[in-house]
């Protein structure tokens, strides 16, 4: 019998971010669609950013994961419309970011508060940071440094 | 020429002009002066090749001559490549760098925007996609301008040095041709031209608040997106950026 959509999407929230390991490809928003197509299971991913490393490791992180569950058909399809956006992240990926220390995205274009010691007083260092999907910012007050997750 | 012979030398141009500057600005890996600098320009060069992957990948199946994105980057000769003379000039200093992206940056953002209401839904996306990510970049080379521009002595030189150098390839960008007429009464890109009024409305408000002057002159080096005359630094370019194909032909991991 086929695993119903609801489970594989379970499990899929069990695949981590091979980058940011505390949220699931699913609390990042880049599975777009999971459909059984007769017996090859259709996964739909978007990439984050275009030149994004990790998309790709994600894709094969994906299949391992869905194989290992006795998946044996899995077509993984890239899709790049509608452009991801960081609105799409989960309420549970953006309260697991803080806890793991980088800000989550803000519409207002900056960082709410320090993850660290939750200070309003925050400076951006630059507009990039240690992956595509995140800026460099630094607490006025506790003068640590952090990665606040680029809102796009 | 007909539309898919000359929507594949649009798609070339927008590829072959993320590609080179990729190539260019990824040269100052672990060079930059500062580290937040080093990461910012490895970041803006991973964006670019990535678009790269998106434009000349939809260029080969517009083409449908089997050849992929990699093929081709990375088996065409200079001749073949559609870049802007601009986006194949030397690094120089940082200054010069940043100033190349500036000006690349601006026109990249107003052509980005246009696209996103391409007649064709796959250059649509593309655009949509990008974006996103040059809004980035030009936010960045912007400010760098401003701030080296409106800096110390030295860096002010350096900054007026480095337009005054670079100027003359501005004018390329808005050049009007065979390509881009069929392209625009297709609906799938503007003509270049439209988009020089917003481009000198934008640059103009930034060199002046970078404190810097821009060249009198309209005098525009040509023959880069045409293929017809390119600069003798793509050529040494290309050694580097395809040198393992040219050594292993056909090598993959």
């Amino acid at each position: 019998m086929k695993p119903s959509v609801t489970q594989i999407w379970r499990w899929l929230d069990d695949v981590p971010d091979p980058e940011i390991p505390v949220i699931s490809v699913v609390d990042l928003g880049i599975v777009r669609d999971v459909a059984w197509d007769e017996d090859t299971l259709r996964v739909v991913v978007t990439p984050t950013y275009s030149g994004c490393p990790a998309t790709r490791v994600i894709s094969m992180d994906i299949e391992t994961a869905l194989r290992d569950r006795g998946i044996g058909e899995v077509r993984i399809e890239t899709r790049i419309a509608p452009p991801w956006t960081t609105d799409w992240l989960s309420d549970k990926g953006r309260v697991k970011l803080e806890e793991y220390g980088i800000a989550p995205p803000s519409p207002a274009g900056g960082p709410d508060r320090c993850p660290r010691c939750a200070s309003t007083r925050v400076t951006r260092i630059s507009q990039f940071g240690s992956t595509p999907c995140k800026a460099h910012w630094r607490c006025d007050d506790c003068l640590e440094p952090f990665d606040y997750f680029k809102c796009i | 020429m007909t539309g898919q012979a000359a929507l594949f030398e649009f798609l070339c141009r927008m590829g072959d002009n993320t590609l080179i500057l990729g190539h260019r600005v990824g040269e100052w890996c672990g060079h930059a002066p500062v580290l937040e600098e080093d990461i910012a320009l490895a970041n803006t060069a991973l964006d670019l090749i990535g678009q790269t992957q998106m434009w000349l990948g939809l260029a080969g199946e517009v083409e449908a001559q089997g050849r992929s994105a990699d093929d081709l980057a990375m088996l065409r000769d200079v001749w073949d490549f559609r870049n802007l003379l601009l986006v194949e000039q030397p690094n120089g200093d940082f200054g010069q760098t940043m100033m190349r992206q500036y000006l690349f940056d601006s026109w990249h953002l107003l052509m980005l925007r246009a696209l996103e209401g391409s007649s064709d839904d796959r250059v649509a996306a593309i655009a949509a996609k990008s974006v996103k990510e040059v809004s980035y970049h030009v936010e960045r080379s912007g400010d760098t301008v401003i701030g080296l521009g409106d800096g110390t002595s030295e860096s002010h030189r350096r900054m007026q040095a480095a337009l005054d150098l670079l100027w003359p390839y501005v004018g390329e960008m808005f050049a009007d041709d065979a390509v881009s007429a069929e392209m625009a009464t297709a609906g799938i890109a503007p003509e270049p031209s439209s988009l020089r009024p917003a481009y000198d409305e934008t640059v103009g408000a930034l060199m002046a608040e970078a404190t810097l002057v821009l060249p009198d002159s309209r005098f525009a080096h040509t023959g880069g997106k045409t293929g017809t005359r390119h600069t003798e630094h793509l050529g040494h370019l290309l050694t580097q950026m395809q040198w393992l194909q040219r050594a292993y032909p056909g090598a993959t991991w």
